[in-house]
Protein backbone atom coordinates (compact mmCIF):
# COMPACT_ATOMS: atom_id res chain seq x y z
CA UNK A 1 0.00 0.00 0.00
CA UNK A 2 1.21 3.29 -0.69
CA UNK A 3 -1.44 5.66 0.03
CA UNK A 4 -0.19 9.66 0.73
CA UNK A 5 -1.20 10.11 4.45
CA UNK A 6 -3.42 12.88 4.77
CA UNK A 7 -3.31 16.20 5.88
CA UNK A 8 -5.39 16.52 8.92
CA UNK A 9 -3.55 19.46 10.69
CA UNK A 10 -5.73 22.28 9.08
CA UNK A 11 -8.40 25.20 10.26
CA UNK A 12 -8.43 26.27 13.95
CA UNK A 13 -5.00 28.44 14.11
CA UNK A 14 -5.58 31.87 13.85
CA UNK A 15 -4.92 33.93 10.44
CA UNK A 16 -5.04 37.25 9.49
CA UNK A 17 -7.64 37.98 6.28
CA UNK A 18 -6.66 41.50 5.19
CA UNK A 19 -10.21 43.32 3.74
CA UNK A 20 -12.91 41.18 4.08
CA UNK A 21 -14.51 43.02 6.58
CA UNK A 22 -14.13 45.98 4.32
CA UNK A 23 -15.66 43.56 1.26
CA UNK A 24 -18.64 42.94 3.23
CA UNK A 25 -19.46 46.18 3.57
CA UNK A 26 -19.45 47.23 0.69
CA UNK A 27 -21.54 44.02 -0.93
CA UNK A 28 -24.30 44.90 1.57
CA UNK A 29 -24.43 48.17 0.64
CA UNK A 30 -24.07 47.87 -2.94
CA UNK A 31 -27.00 45.26 -2.51
CA UNK A 32 -29.42 48.05 -0.57
CA UNK A 33 -28.46 50.02 -3.36
CA UNK A 34 -29.38 48.02 -6.10
CA UNK A 35 -32.64 46.85 -4.22
CA UNK A 36 -33.72 50.36 -3.78
CA UNK A 37 -33.10 51.07 -7.04
CA UNK A 38 -34.82 48.44 -8.52
CA UNK A 39 -37.83 49.03 -6.83
CA UNK A 40 -37.09 45.31 -4.90
CA UNK A 41 -36.45 47.46 -1.62
CA UNK A 42 -39.65 49.92 -1.23
CA UNK A 43 -38.37 53.23 0.12
CA UNK A 44 -40.67 52.62 3.25
CA UNK A 45 -38.06 50.07 4.24
CA UNK A 46 -34.99 51.16 3.80
CA UNK A 47 -33.62 54.52 2.53
CA UNK A 48 -31.29 54.51 -0.61
CA UNK A 49 -27.57 54.74 0.79
CA UNK A 50 -26.64 57.27 -1.84
CA UNK A 51 -29.47 59.65 -0.59
CA UNK A 52 -27.87 58.81 2.89
CA UNK A 53 -24.65 59.85 1.62
CA UNK A 54 -26.16 62.86 0.15
CA UNK A 55 -27.73 63.73 3.31
CA UNK A 56 -24.63 63.47 5.12
CA UNK A 57 -22.71 65.48 2.79
CA UNK A 58 -25.53 68.40 3.40
CA UNK A 59 -24.97 67.77 6.80
CA UNK A 60 -20.63 68.45 6.57
CA UNK A 61 -21.04 71.19 4.54
CA UNK A 62 -23.79 73.12 6.73
CA UNK A 63 -21.47 72.77 9.45
CA UNK A 64 -24.35 70.88 11.73
CA UNK A 65 -22.46 67.86 11.96
CA UNK A 66 -19.81 69.24 13.87
CA UNK A 67 -22.44 70.77 16.02
CA UNK A 68 -23.59 67.56 16.84
CA UNK A 69 -20.50 65.67 16.59
CA UNK A 70 -18.42 67.98 19.24
CA UNK A 71 -21.07 67.91 22.33
CA UNK A 72 -21.40 64.23 21.43
CA UNK A 73 -17.93 63.50 21.90
CA UNK A 74 -17.02 65.69 24.66
CA UNK A 75 -19.86 63.94 26.47
CA UNK A 76 -18.44 60.91 25.41
CA UNK A 77 -15.11 61.98 26.51
CA UNK A 78 -15.43 63.02 29.96
CA UNK A 79 -18.41 60.44 31.21
CA UNK A 80 -16.28 57.23 29.82
CA UNK A 81 -12.86 58.74 31.23
CA UNK A 82 -14.84 58.84 34.71
CA UNK A 83 -16.12 55.56 34.17
CA UNK A 84 -13.06 53.75 33.65
CA UNK A 85 -10.93 55.33 35.65
CA UNK A 86 -13.04 55.08 38.55
CA UNK A 87 -13.91 51.56 37.11
CA UNK A 88 -9.99 50.31 37.23
CA UNK A 89 -9.07 51.78 40.53
CA UNK A 90 -12.13 50.01 42.21
CA UNK A 91 -11.49 46.95 40.37
CA UNK A 92 -8.00 46.98 41.29
CA UNK A 93 -8.97 47.49 44.87
CA UNK A 94 -11.16 44.54 44.62
CA UNK A 95 -8.86 42.52 43.21
CA UNK A 96 -6.12 43.45 45.48
CA UNK A 97 -8.01 43.64 48.86
CA UNK A 98 -10.13 40.55 50.94
CA UNK A 99 -12.36 42.87 52.18
CA UNK A 100 -13.00 44.95 49.50
CA UNK A 101 -13.73 41.78 47.49
CA UNK A 102 -16.32 40.27 50.28
CA UNK A 103 -18.01 43.96 49.73
CA UNK A 104 -18.27 45.30 46.94
CA UNK A 105 -18.43 42.41 44.46
CA UNK A 106 -22.30 41.55 45.25
CA UNK A 107 -22.68 45.74 44.79
CA UNK A 108 -21.16 45.50 41.83
CA UNK A 109 -23.06 42.40 40.45
CA UNK A 110 -26.48 44.37 41.58
CA UNK A 111 -25.65 47.37 39.70
CA UNK A 112 -24.67 45.82 36.52
CA UNK A 113 -28.47 44.64 35.52
CA UNK A 114 -29.64 47.82 36.24
CA UNK A 115 -30.43 49.52 32.83
CA UNK A 116 -28.46 52.36 33.55
CA UNK A 117 -31.12 54.70 31.18
CA UNK A 118 -33.78 53.75 33.54
CA UNK A 119 -31.94 55.93 36.38
CA UNK A 120 -31.77 58.94 33.54
CA UNK A 121 -34.40 60.75 35.64
CA UNK A 122 -32.97 60.22 39.31
CA UNK A 123 -29.56 61.36 37.40
CA UNK A 124 -31.07 64.71 36.38
CA UNK A 125 -32.27 65.58 39.92
CA UNK A 126 -28.75 64.32 41.15
CA UNK A 127 -26.42 66.18 38.52
CA UNK A 128 -29.05 68.83 36.68
CA UNK A 129 -30.45 68.71 33.60
CA UNK A 130 -27.65 69.70 31.65
CA UNK A 131 -24.27 68.22 30.87
CA UNK A 132 -23.81 66.84 34.91
CA UNK A 133 -26.32 63.98 34.38
CA UNK A 134 -25.41 62.65 30.78
CA UNK A 135 -21.76 62.52 32.20
CA UNK A 136 -23.18 60.72 35.19
CA UNK A 137 -25.56 58.38 33.42
CA UNK A 138 -22.14 57.29 30.81
CA UNK A 139 -19.58 56.98 33.76
CA UNK A 140 -21.84 54.56 35.46
CA UNK A 141 -22.24 52.70 32.54
CA UNK A 142 -18.79 52.14 31.89
CA UNK A 143 -18.24 51.84 35.35
CA UNK A 144 -19.38 48.64 35.91
CA UNK A 145 -18.21 46.30 32.74
CA UNK A 146 -14.94 48.35 33.54
CA UNK A 147 -14.53 46.68 37.33
CA UNK A 148 -15.85 43.31 36.45
CA UNK A 149 -12.57 43.16 33.58
CA UNK A 150 -10.02 44.62 35.69
CA UNK A 151 -10.80 42.51 39.09
CA UNK A 152 -10.72 39.35 36.75
CA UNK A 153 -7.64 40.95 35.03
CA UNK A 154 -5.97 41.01 38.33
CA UNK A 155 -7.04 37.83 39.49
CA UNK A 156 -5.45 36.50 36.48
CA UNK A 157 -1.69 37.99 37.06
CA UNK A 158 0.59 35.34 37.41
CA UNK A 159 0.92 34.47 40.99
CA UNK A 160 4.34 33.50 40.92
CA UNK A 161 5.45 36.83 39.93
CA UNK A 162 3.86 38.49 42.59
CA UNK A 163 5.84 36.03 44.74
CA UNK A 164 9.02 36.38 43.18
CA UNK A 165 8.54 40.28 43.60
CA UNK A 166 7.92 39.41 47.45
CA UNK A 167 10.70 37.68 48.04
CA UNK A 168 12.84 40.02 46.45
CA UNK A 169 11.59 42.54 49.05
CA UNK A 170 10.02 44.94 46.70
CA UNK A 171 7.77 47.36 48.59
CA UNK A 172 3.87 46.86 48.26
CA UNK A 173 3.72 49.27 45.82
CA UNK A 174 6.63 48.74 43.76
CA UNK A 175 4.21 45.23 43.19
CA UNK A 176 1.59 46.76 42.44
CA UNK A 177 3.03 49.34 39.93
CA UNK A 178 5.23 47.25 38.14
CA UNK A 179 3.74 43.60 38.53
CA UNK A 180 0.33 43.34 38.95
CA UNK A 181 -0.99 46.54 36.93
CA UNK A 182 0.85 45.66 33.89
CA UNK A 183 -0.05 41.81 33.94
CA UNK A 184 -3.69 42.62 34.21
CA UNK A 185 -3.72 45.17 31.30
CA UNK A 186 -4.43 42.73 28.92
CA UNK A 187 -7.72 42.27 30.30
CA UNK A 188 -8.15 45.93 31.28
CA UNK A 189 -8.18 47.06 28.12
CA UNK A 190 -10.45 43.88 26.55
CA UNK A 191 -13.19 45.30 29.28
CA UNK A 192 -12.43 48.69 27.71
CA UNK A 193 -13.35 48.03 24.45
CA UNK A 194 -16.70 46.28 25.60
CA UNK A 195 -17.12 49.50 28.01
CA UNK A 196 -16.82 52.04 25.95
CA UNK A 197 -18.81 50.71 23.60
CA UNK A 198 -21.81 50.45 26.22
CA UNK A 199 -20.88 54.04 26.39
CA UNK A 200 -21.44 55.13 23.42
CA UNK A 201 -25.03 53.36 23.51
CA UNK A 202 -25.56 55.44 26.77
CA UNK A 203 -24.62 58.29 25.29
CA UNK A 204 -27.40 58.40 22.34
CA UNK A 205 -29.70 57.27 25.27
CA UNK A 206 -28.84 60.25 27.12
CA UNK A 207 -29.05 62.94 24.12
CA UNK A 208 -32.54 61.13 22.83
CA UNK A 209 -33.96 62.13 26.83
CA UNK A 210 -32.91 66.04 26.34
CA UNK A 211 -30.43 67.52 24.08
CA UNK A 212 -30.51 70.09 21.92
CA UNK A 213 -27.32 69.41 19.88
CA UNK A 214 -25.80 65.57 20.03
CA UNK A 215 -26.03 63.07 17.69
CA UNK A 216 -28.86 61.26 19.69
CA UNK A 217 -30.46 63.93 19.68
CA UNK A 218 -30.11 64.33 15.95
CA UNK A 219 -31.35 60.83 15.13
CA UNK A 220 -34.25 61.40 17.67
CA UNK A 221 -35.96 64.32 15.80
CA UNK A 222 -35.18 62.44 12.07
CA UNK A 223 -36.92 59.67 13.86
CA UNK A 224 -40.16 61.78 14.91
CA UNK A 225 -40.20 63.04 11.18
CA UNK A 226 -39.37 59.84 9.94
CA UNK A 227 -36.51 61.18 7.90
CA UNK A 228 -35.08 57.59 7.42
CA UNK A 229 -32.12 59.20 5.47
CA UNK A 230 -31.18 61.27 7.76
CA UNK A 231 -31.86 59.02 10.72
CA UNK A 232 -29.37 56.47 8.76
CA UNK A 233 -26.66 59.48 8.56
CA UNK A 234 -27.11 59.29 12.70
CA UNK A 235 -26.73 55.48 12.51
CA UNK A 236 -23.24 55.43 10.21
CA UNK A 237 -22.00 58.17 12.17
CA UNK A 238 -22.29 56.06 15.72
CA UNK A 239 -21.13 52.79 13.62
CA UNK A 240 -17.85 55.07 12.80
CA UNK A 241 -17.56 55.70 16.36
CA UNK A 242 -17.13 52.75 17.37
CA UNK A 243 -14.80 51.33 14.78
CA UNK A 244 -12.46 54.14 15.58
CA UNK A 245 -13.42 53.61 19.27
CA UNK A 246 -11.58 49.74 18.27
CA UNK A 247 -9.47 50.68 15.61
CA UNK A 248 -7.79 53.08 18.88
CA UNK A 249 -7.97 50.27 21.70
CA UNK A 250 -6.25 48.13 19.26
CA UNK A 251 -3.46 50.72 18.56
CA UNK A 252 -3.35 50.87 22.24
CA UNK A 253 -2.98 47.29 22.54
CA UNK A 254 -0.03 47.13 20.14
CA UNK A 255 1.68 49.64 22.00
CA UNK A 256 1.59 49.11 25.56
CA UNK A 257 1.33 44.76 24.81
CA UNK A 258 4.15 44.51 22.36
CA UNK A 259 5.73 42.02 25.00
CA UNK A 260 3.06 39.51 24.11
CA UNK A 261 3.83 36.99 22.19
CA UNK B 1 25.76 34.33 56.71
CA UNK B 2 24.70 30.52 57.36
CA UNK B 3 21.27 29.40 58.05
CA UNK B 4 20.37 26.78 60.98
CA UNK B 5 17.03 24.97 60.58
CA UNK B 6 16.14 24.24 64.32
CA UNK B 7 13.36 21.11 64.76
CA UNK B 8 11.19 22.41 62.07
CA UNK B 9 8.20 20.49 61.57
CA UNK B 10 5.53 21.98 58.78
CA UNK B 11 2.15 20.78 58.18
CA UNK B 12 -0.46 21.51 55.50
CA UNK B 13 -3.45 20.99 57.60
CA UNK B 14 -3.47 17.31 58.51
CA UNK B 15 -1.02 16.16 56.14
CA UNK B 16 2.81 16.75 58.08
CA UNK B 17 4.86 17.43 55.02
CA UNK B 18 8.25 17.91 56.97
CA UNK B 19 9.18 16.18 60.59
CA UNK B 20 11.88 17.66 63.00
CA UNK B 21 14.24 18.72 60.62
CA UNK B 22 17.69 19.96 61.91
CA UNK B 23 20.14 21.51 59.31
CA UNK B 24 23.04 23.96 58.85
CA UNK B 25 23.95 25.71 55.82
CA UNK B 26 27.42 26.92 55.57
CA UNK B 27 28.16 29.71 53.92
CA UNK B 28 30.26 29.64 50.94
CA UNK B 29 29.51 26.00 50.02
CA UNK B 30 26.25 25.09 47.95
CA UNK B 31 23.58 22.65 49.99
CA UNK B 32 21.85 20.08 47.60
CA UNK B 33 18.40 18.90 48.68
CA UNK B 34 17.40 15.72 47.34
CA UNK B 35 14.32 13.38 48.06
CA UNK B 36 11.44 11.51 46.03
CA UNK B 37 8.60 13.42 44.78
CA UNK B 38 6.79 14.93 47.40
CA UNK B 39 8.94 14.85 50.22
CA UNK B 40 8.10 18.86 51.03
CA UNK B 41 11.88 19.94 49.33
CA UNK B 42 10.03 23.29 47.92
CA UNK B 43 8.50 23.52 51.00
CA UNK B 44 11.83 23.43 52.85
CA UNK B 45 13.23 26.27 50.49
CA UNK B 46 10.52 28.54 51.11
CA UNK B 47 10.49 28.03 54.91
CA UNK B 48 14.21 29.15 54.64
CA UNK B 49 13.79 32.53 52.72
CA UNK B 50 10.53 33.25 54.50
CA UNK B 51 7.81 32.89 52.35
CA UNK B 52 6.15 30.46 54.52
CA UNK B 53 6.28 29.60 58.31
CA UNK B 54 6.70 26.46 59.61
CA UNK B 55 4.09 25.32 62.02
CA UNK B 56 7.36 24.32 64.60
CA UNK B 57 10.63 25.28 65.30
CA UNK B 58 12.55 28.39 63.83
CA UNK B 59 14.57 29.22 60.94
CA UNK B 60 17.83 31.14 61.91
CA UNK B 61 20.46 33.28 59.98
CA UNK B 62 23.73 33.16 61.95
CA UNK B 63 25.89 35.94 61.26
CA UNK B 64 25.02 39.33 59.75
CA UNK B 65 24.92 38.98 55.55
CA UNK B 66 28.01 40.37 53.53
CA UNK B 67 28.01 44.23 53.33
CA UNK B 68 26.66 45.70 50.31
CA UNK B 69 24.03 42.69 50.48
CA UNK B 70 19.98 43.86 49.22
CA UNK B 71 18.43 40.91 49.77
CA UNK B 72 19.91 38.24 51.79
CA UNK B 73 17.68 35.12 51.11
CA UNK B 74 17.41 35.57 47.04
CA UNK B 75 15.03 32.50 45.22
CA UNK B 76 16.23 31.02 41.39
CA UNK B 77 12.67 29.47 40.33
CA UNK B 78 12.31 27.07 38.50
CA UNK B 79 9.87 28.89 36.20
CA UNK B 80 12.30 32.08 35.79
CA UNK B 81 9.57 34.15 36.91
CA UNK B 82 10.41 36.73 34.66
CA UNK B 83 8.34 40.04 33.78
CA UNK B 84 7.40 39.50 30.01
CA UNK B 85 7.09 42.93 29.54
CA UNK B 86 10.76 44.46 30.91
CA UNK B 87 13.52 43.27 28.88
CA UNK B 88 16.94 41.72 29.95
CA UNK B 89 18.40 44.93 31.58
CA UNK B 90 14.21 45.71 32.89
CA UNK B 91 14.37 42.59 34.64
CA UNK B 92 17.17 42.90 36.65
CA UNK B 93 16.66 46.77 37.18
CA UNK B 94 13.15 45.65 38.71
CA UNK B 95 15.07 44.30 41.92
CA UNK B 96 17.13 47.62 42.43
CA UNK B 97 14.61 49.94 41.50
CA UNK B 98 13.64 50.25 45.60
CA UNK B 99 16.79 50.61 46.52
CA UNK B 100 17.60 54.09 44.99
CA UNK B 101 21.14 52.83 44.25
CA UNK B 102 23.36 55.69 42.21
CA UNK B 103 25.26 52.92 41.05
CA UNK B 104 22.50 50.66 39.29
CA UNK B 105 23.36 50.77 36.37
CA UNK B 106 27.24 49.75 36.78
CA UNK B 107 25.35 46.44 39.40
CA UNK B 108 23.55 45.48 35.63
CA UNK B 109 26.33 46.05 33.55
CA UNK B 110 27.81 43.57 35.99
CA UNK B 111 25.60 40.55 36.56
CA UNK B 112 24.74 41.04 32.70
CA UNK B 113 28.70 40.54 32.14
CA UNK B 114 29.14 37.93 34.44
CA UNK B 115 26.44 35.39 32.98
CA UNK B 116 27.51 36.56 29.35
CA UNK B 117 24.25 38.26 28.67
CA UNK B 118 25.56 41.39 28.01
CA UNK B 119 24.28 41.51 24.20
CA UNK B 120 20.79 40.64 24.97
CA UNK B 121 20.18 43.56 27.98
CA UNK B 122 17.52 44.88 25.51
CA UNK B 123 15.97 41.67 24.82
CA UNK B 124 12.76 40.55 25.84
CA UNK B 125 12.29 37.35 27.66
CA UNK B 126 9.81 35.96 24.89
CA UNK B 127 12.74 36.24 22.30
CA UNK B 128 14.94 34.15 24.67
CA UNK B 129 15.44 30.16 24.95
CA UNK B 130 14.92 28.19 28.66
CA UNK B 131 18.30 28.33 29.26
CA UNK B 132 18.95 32.17 28.64
CA UNK B 133 15.84 33.00 30.86
CA UNK B 134 17.47 31.44 33.65
CA UNK B 135 20.71 32.93 33.34
CA UNK B 136 18.25 36.41 33.16
CA UNK B 137 16.90 35.05 36.44
CA UNK B 138 20.32 34.39 37.96
CA UNK B 139 21.58 37.63 37.03
CA UNK B 140 18.90 39.20 39.10
CA UNK B 141 19.43 37.09 41.83
CA UNK B 142 23.35 37.96 41.61
CA UNK B 143 22.90 41.92 41.83
CA UNK B 144 20.63 42.02 44.92
CA UNK B 145 24.10 40.19 46.48
CA UNK B 146 22.37 37.73 47.96
CA UNK B 147 24.03 36.11 51.27
CA UNK B 148 22.38 33.19 50.51
CA UNK B 149 20.78 31.47 47.61
CA UNK B 150 17.57 29.66 47.46
CA UNK B 151 17.81 27.77 44.10
CA UNK B 152 14.30 25.70 43.51
CA UNK B 153 14.73 23.31 40.76
CA UNK B 154 16.29 25.71 38.08
CA UNK B 155 17.34 23.28 35.93
CA UNK B 156 14.40 21.29 35.64
CA UNK B 157 12.44 22.85 33.09
CA UNK B 158 15.00 23.38 30.55
CA UNK B 159 16.36 20.08 28.51
CA UNK B 160 19.35 18.35 29.17
CA UNK B 161 21.80 19.44 26.95
CA UNK B 162 21.14 23.48 28.07
CA UNK B 163 21.18 21.63 31.69
CA UNK B 164 24.89 20.86 31.21
CA UNK B 165 25.93 24.37 30.07
CA UNK B 166 23.98 26.04 32.32
CA UNK B 167 25.85 23.41 35.23
CA UNK B 168 29.10 24.83 33.93
CA UNK B 169 27.93 28.15 34.00
CA UNK B 170 27.20 28.00 37.81
CA UNK B 171 30.02 26.57 38.10
CA UNK B 172 32.21 28.61 37.06
CA UNK B 173 30.27 31.66 38.48
CA UNK B 174 31.24 29.52 42.10
CA UNK B 175 34.71 28.78 41.87
CA UNK B 176 35.29 32.90 40.25
CA UNK B 177 33.41 34.21 43.54
CA UNK B 178 32.15 31.85 46.18
CA UNK B 179 28.02 32.05 46.87
CA UNK B 180 26.38 30.43 49.72
CA UNK B 181 23.26 28.45 47.86
CA UNK B 182 20.57 25.96 48.87
CA UNK B 183 19.82 23.87 45.89
CA UNK B 184 16.67 21.97 45.74
CA UNK B 185 16.34 19.12 43.45
CA UNK B 186 15.25 15.59 42.29
CA UNK B 187 17.93 15.40 39.96
CA UNK B 188 20.56 13.62 41.58
CA UNK B 189 23.39 14.52 38.40
CA UNK B 190 23.00 17.73 39.58
CA UNK B 191 23.26 17.07 43.00
CA UNK B 192 26.57 15.44 42.35
CA UNK B 193 27.86 17.72 40.09
CA UNK B 194 27.05 21.18 41.85
CA UNK B 195 26.43 20.00 45.47
CA UNK B 196 29.49 20.89 48.25
CA UNK B 197 27.05 18.66 50.66
CA UNK B 198 24.03 16.72 49.48
CA UNK B 199 21.09 16.38 52.03
CA UNK B 200 18.96 13.35 51.12
CA UNK B 201 15.15 13.54 52.77
CA UNK B 202 12.79 10.31 52.98
CA UNK B 203 9.81 10.58 51.69
CA UNK B 204 6.66 12.52 53.62
CA UNK B 205 6.65 13.35 56.13
CA UNK B 206 10.10 14.30 54.85
CA UNK B 207 13.16 13.67 57.59
CA UNK B 208 16.78 14.36 56.98
CA UNK B 209 18.03 10.81 55.86
CA UNK B 210 21.73 10.87 55.64
CA UNK B 211 24.22 13.90 54.52
CA UNK B 212 26.35 13.08 51.86
CA UNK B 213 29.33 15.06 51.66
CA UNK B 214 31.44 15.46 48.67
CA UNK B 215 34.85 16.71 48.67
CA UNK B 216 36.09 16.72 45.14
CA UNK B 217 36.42 20.53 44.41
CA UNK B 218 33.41 21.70 41.86
CA UNK B 219 35.34 22.52 38.96
CA UNK B 220 37.21 18.99 39.09
CA UNK B 221 34.11 17.27 38.59
CA UNK B 222 33.45 16.29 34.51
CA UNK B 223 30.72 14.95 33.05
CA UNK B 224 30.62 10.96 33.64
CA UNK B 225 33.57 11.13 36.26
CA UNK B 226 33.63 7.98 37.65
CA UNK B 227 33.59 8.56 41.23
CA UNK B 228 30.85 10.86 40.90
CA UNK B 229 28.49 8.28 39.22
CA UNK B 230 29.45 6.09 42.01
CA UNK B 231 27.94 8.71 44.03
CA UNK B 232 25.44 9.08 42.01
CA UNK B 233 24.61 5.25 42.45
CA UNK B 234 24.85 5.59 46.01
CA UNK B 235 22.57 8.09 46.56
CA UNK B 236 20.03 6.56 44.29
CA UNK B 237 20.51 3.22 46.29
CA UNK B 238 19.30 5.42 49.39
CA UNK B 239 16.08 6.92 47.35
CA UNK B 240 15.22 4.27 45.28
CA UNK B 241 12.63 2.29 47.26
CA UNK B 242 11.43 5.38 48.59
CA UNK B 243 10.80 7.53 45.16
CA UNK B 244 8.62 4.01 44.42
CA UNK B 245 6.67 4.06 47.67
CA UNK B 246 6.10 7.54 47.10
CA UNK B 247 5.45 7.51 43.29
CA UNK B 248 2.48 4.76 44.35
CA UNK B 249 1.13 7.01 47.01
CA UNK B 250 -2.73 8.59 46.48
CA UNK B 251 -2.71 12.19 46.51
CA UNK B 252 -4.42 14.07 49.17
CA UNK B 253 -7.63 15.49 48.00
Amino acid sequence: MSDRVPFRGGGFAPMQVRGLGLAVFVVLIAFVEWGTRSGFISALTLPRPSDVLGTFVELWESGLLFKHLVPSLSRLFIGASMGAIVGISVGVIIGLFAYARAGLVPLVAAIFPIPKIALLPLFVIWFGIDEGSKYALIAFGTFTPTVVATYAAVDNVDRTLIRMGQSFGLTWWSIVRKIVLPGAMPGILSGLRISLTIGIILLVAAEMLGAEYGVGAYILEAGSLYDLERLFAGVVILSVLGVVLSWVIGLLERRVLRWRV
Amino acid sequence: MDLKLDAVTHRYGETEVLRDISLEVPSGQITCIVGPSGCGKSTLLRLLGGLEQPSAGVVRQLGAPPAGCLNALTYVFQDFALLPWRTVAGNVALVLEDHGLSDQDAIITDVLARTRLTDFADALPKQLSGGMKQRVAIARALAVKPAVMLMDEPLSALDSQTRELLMDDLVGLWTKEPFTAVYVTHNLAEAVRLGHRIVVLSRRPGEVREIVQINTPLEDRAHGDAALEAQQKYLWGLMRDEAAAADAELGHV
